[in-house]
């Protein structure tokens, strides 16, 4: 601690250099890195001094670090990288356990992708977090089967039908009001400002008063999608119609379910529907496997709710109700779920025949927290699937109270 | 209020935060200490009661600088967050002008001149101030929704604000700002780029002992222990909320309230409110579960003390 702050000479430019290949290296493993973040890390670490290890460390997280699961990667970056600055040029030529035993350290798992970035070979571009939640996830049992789904590619035709159809497409609740205004001749509110400043244009003599009304907006959409093997029909359809919904609008967020829970928010914001279904199928495991709804919809809410629900958002809940759990521990779940939206819409796209009653304990765990329920007797298309979402909305609750058993 | 000057390195950023009895980790002295020397603002991320907006109020008291706090909330625009236009008195200008016959062109430099702006927490940040640039905490950015996120990209950047009819206000000195987030939306990256970015964790058990000792100096020894103890186990736990460093705080504030001396079942299930807000968690801990988690931090605690 006694050099003082702001050493001039930078180990003969050495540390600049090492702080550009660190920089690098984070930006191969998927963190977005730029110049402008390698010029702040020089200021910053030139601030702060190299006096201290944990110091350096805190400084390089605070400029390379904005968002919390970026942590893991940096960390395991910046331990593996300043140990040893030459490690890149190592892992080039060496195979990745013979570098991890001269360390001593206790044997890490290291990050796949940041191996992948030191060693030169990587070709996957995905963000962290969906690695991560990989890794974590690896604990399931034998019971889920774990497969890839291989869907056709959407025609031209079927493109610009569906993009048609997405026009026709009113959500239940598609508009709130929020608490911005826009200019409307006709409103009901005076905008003083614009009255100032047109008066100013006008000269003296008559004020003319411009009006204003409350601006609405439609609110956060977020889809739970059941992908599981009696779905699995189904599958493709719901893919292009999240995508087509995700490029459409902004504040979509999608969440697919079977036996784990993913986000393939990012995936879907990709704007080739091709590509984009693509890089779904690459990053779910359990296509067409069991179903673990209670599991799947009490992680969403204890990881995701809190992130994705904030603003009002809409809830659109795809699935068979079929559970493998038969229910188990699905009420509360569903409860809080429905508690901590604005409208949960159910579309059930199973129901083969008119005289449906729901039986199953899934369904029934699930039908009294439901806002609205969208039976669909038979889902050919995407314009189906909009058509039957699109139907006037009821209040609160009461949409889906003919089909409870017990509704008197 | 006078003012201190900005702290040199690291070690004096930690005793500043401590002067004013905030428990800091070295990470986040090495945040602070960043965005203080840097003149850049500091993004604080984390759960709800760990401690970002005390930062905030440390440092402005810390360094003597005045504390403008704008509270974001959803709908949050440009008259209520920067500035607006006092229009009453607008109008009575343009009265008085017309009476005193004034040309068009001398009107409409009166009428928007910087007597009739009423100035809001962002554009007070903006303004030289005798005691030093001021502390601008602007809370729970989450909250606010993504159109005013874009608008604070000018003044988080170059700390200035652009007023159509009068030009550019651009601050002598730029003012420390500290933006805190919930994380109940993602904040852009576009803002949180122009940032230092820390995420405010819950505290490890020695060091939540050390705030307690600080924020609650009354609790006996024996107390704390048990308290921050069973905190650090419910952390553990499945809890939809888990408890925050406020909730440790407020809970052994009430257990002095109700003169336990340890941690009893009794005592426990009657101030579980205090730290589980949900009554999901509240249910899933009474009893049993909240006894068996006594014990095994009973137990840990006399293992300690016979080591």
């Amino acid at each position: 601690m006694a050099r003082p702050a702001g050493i001039p000479e930078f180990e003969g430019g050495r540390l600049l250099a090492n702080l550009m290949y660190f920089a690098r290296t984070l930006r191969a493993a998927g963190m977005p890195v730029g110049p402008g973040r390698l010029l702040a890390a020089v200021e910053a670490v030139r601030a702060v001094g190299l006096t201290d290890r944990r110091d350096f460390y805190w400084t390089l997280h605070a400029v390379f670090v904005n968002r919390r699961d970026q942590r893991e990667l940096f960390d395991q970056a910046f331990h593996i990288f300043w140990r040893n600055p030459r490690i890149l040029e190592k892992a080039l030529a060496m195979v990745l356990p013979q570098t991890r035993m001269d360390t001593g350290e206790p044997q890490v798992e290291m990050i796949k992708r940041l191996a992948e970035a030191l060693h030169g070979t990587g070709g996957r571009d995905e963000p962290a977090e969906e690695q991560i939640e990989l890794d974590a996830a690896l604990t399931f049992s034998e019971r889920e089967l774990l497969q890839k789904a291989d869907f056709e590619q959407m025609s031209t035709e079927e493109l610009s039908l569906a993009k048609q159809a997405l026009a026709r497409m009113r959500l239940p609740l598609m508009d709130v009001k929020t608490r911005r205004f826009t200019p409307d001749p006709a409103g009901p509110r005076v905008d003083m400002r614009a009255t100032l400043r047109a008066a100013l244009r006008n000269g003296a003599g008559a004020i003319p008063l411009k009006r204003r009304r409350v601006k609405t907006n439609h609110p956060p959409l977020v889809i739970l999608c059941d992908i599981s093997g009696s779905m699995s029909r189904y599958s493709r359809l719901f893919l292009h119609f999240m995508h087509a919904v995700t490029n459409d609008r902004d504040r979509v967020h999608t969440f697919l379910f079977g036996t784990r829970l993913t986000n393939v928010t990012r995936y879907l914001r990709a704007k080739d529907i091709d590509v984009a279904v693509d890089r779904v199928t690459g990053a779910v495991d359990d296509w067409s496997g069991g179903t673990r709804i209670g599991e799947c919809l009490a992680e969403f809410n204890r990881r995701w709710s809190r992130r994705v629900l904030g603003q009002g958002a809409v809830v659109l809940f795809i699935s068979d109700g079929l559970d493998r759990a038969a229910g188990e521990g699905l009420g509360p779940v569903m409860e809080r779920l429905h508690k901590s939206c604005r409208r949960l819409i159910w579309l059930n796209p199973l129901l083969r025949y008119e005289a449906f009653e729901p039986k199953s304990l899934g369904m029934k765990a699930i039908l009294p927290h439901v806002d609205e329920f969208r039976p669909v007797h038979n889902l050919a298309s995407l314009s189906s699937l909009i058509e039957a979402l699109s139907r006037p909305a009821g209040r609160r609750l009461e949409a889906a109270a003919e089909w409870r058993p017990n509704a008197a | 209020m006078p003012s201190s000057p900005l702290p040199v390195s690291v070690d004096a950023t930690a005793a500043l935060l401590a002067g004013q009895r905030y428990v800091a980790d070295r990470s986040l002295a090495t945040a602070v200490f960043l965005a203080l020397k840097l003149g850049r603002p500091l993004f604080l991320e984390g759960e709800a009661g760990v401690g970002k907006t005390e930062i905030a109020k440390v440092l402005a008291s810390g360094l003597g600088r005045r504390l403008i706090r704008l509270q974001c909330y959803e709908g949050l625009d440009i008259a209520s967050a920067v500035y607006e236009w006092n229009y009453a008195r607008q109008m009575l200008e343009i009265r008085l002008a017309e009476a005193g016959s004034a040309s068009r062109e001398e009107i409409q430099r009166d009428i928007f001149d910087a007597r009739f702006l009423i100035k809001r927490p962002l554009l007070q940040a903006l303004e030289a101030d005798a005691g030093g640039a001021p502390v601008l905490l602007i809370d729970e950015l989450d909250r606010t929704d993504e159109p005013f996120e874009a608008y604070l990209l000018e003044v988080l950047s170059d700390f200035q604000v652009t007023i159509p009819e009068i030009g550019t206000i651009k601050a002598a000195e730029p003012p420390i700002v500290i933006v805190t987030s919930n994380r109940t939306r993602e904040i852009h990256d576009a803002l949180k780029r122009r940032c230092f970015y820390h995420w405010v964790d819950y505290p490890t058990a020695q060091r939540e002992l050390e705030i307690l000792a600080v924020k609650a100096p009354t609790a006996g020894e024996a107390l704390s222990r048990e308290v921050v103890g069973f905190v650090q186990g419910l952390r553990k736990m499945d809890l939809f909320k888990q408890p925050g460093v406020a909730e440790t705080i407020d809970w052994a504030e009430a257990l002095m309230q109700l003169d336990a001396l340890t941690l009893t079942p009794e005592a426990i299930n009657d101030t579980l409110g205090v730290i589980l807000k949900y009554q999901d968690d509240i249910q899933r801990l009474q009893g049993s579960e909240a006894q068996r988690l006594l014990e095994q931090v009973k137990a840990e605690l006399g293992g300690q003390s016979v080591a």
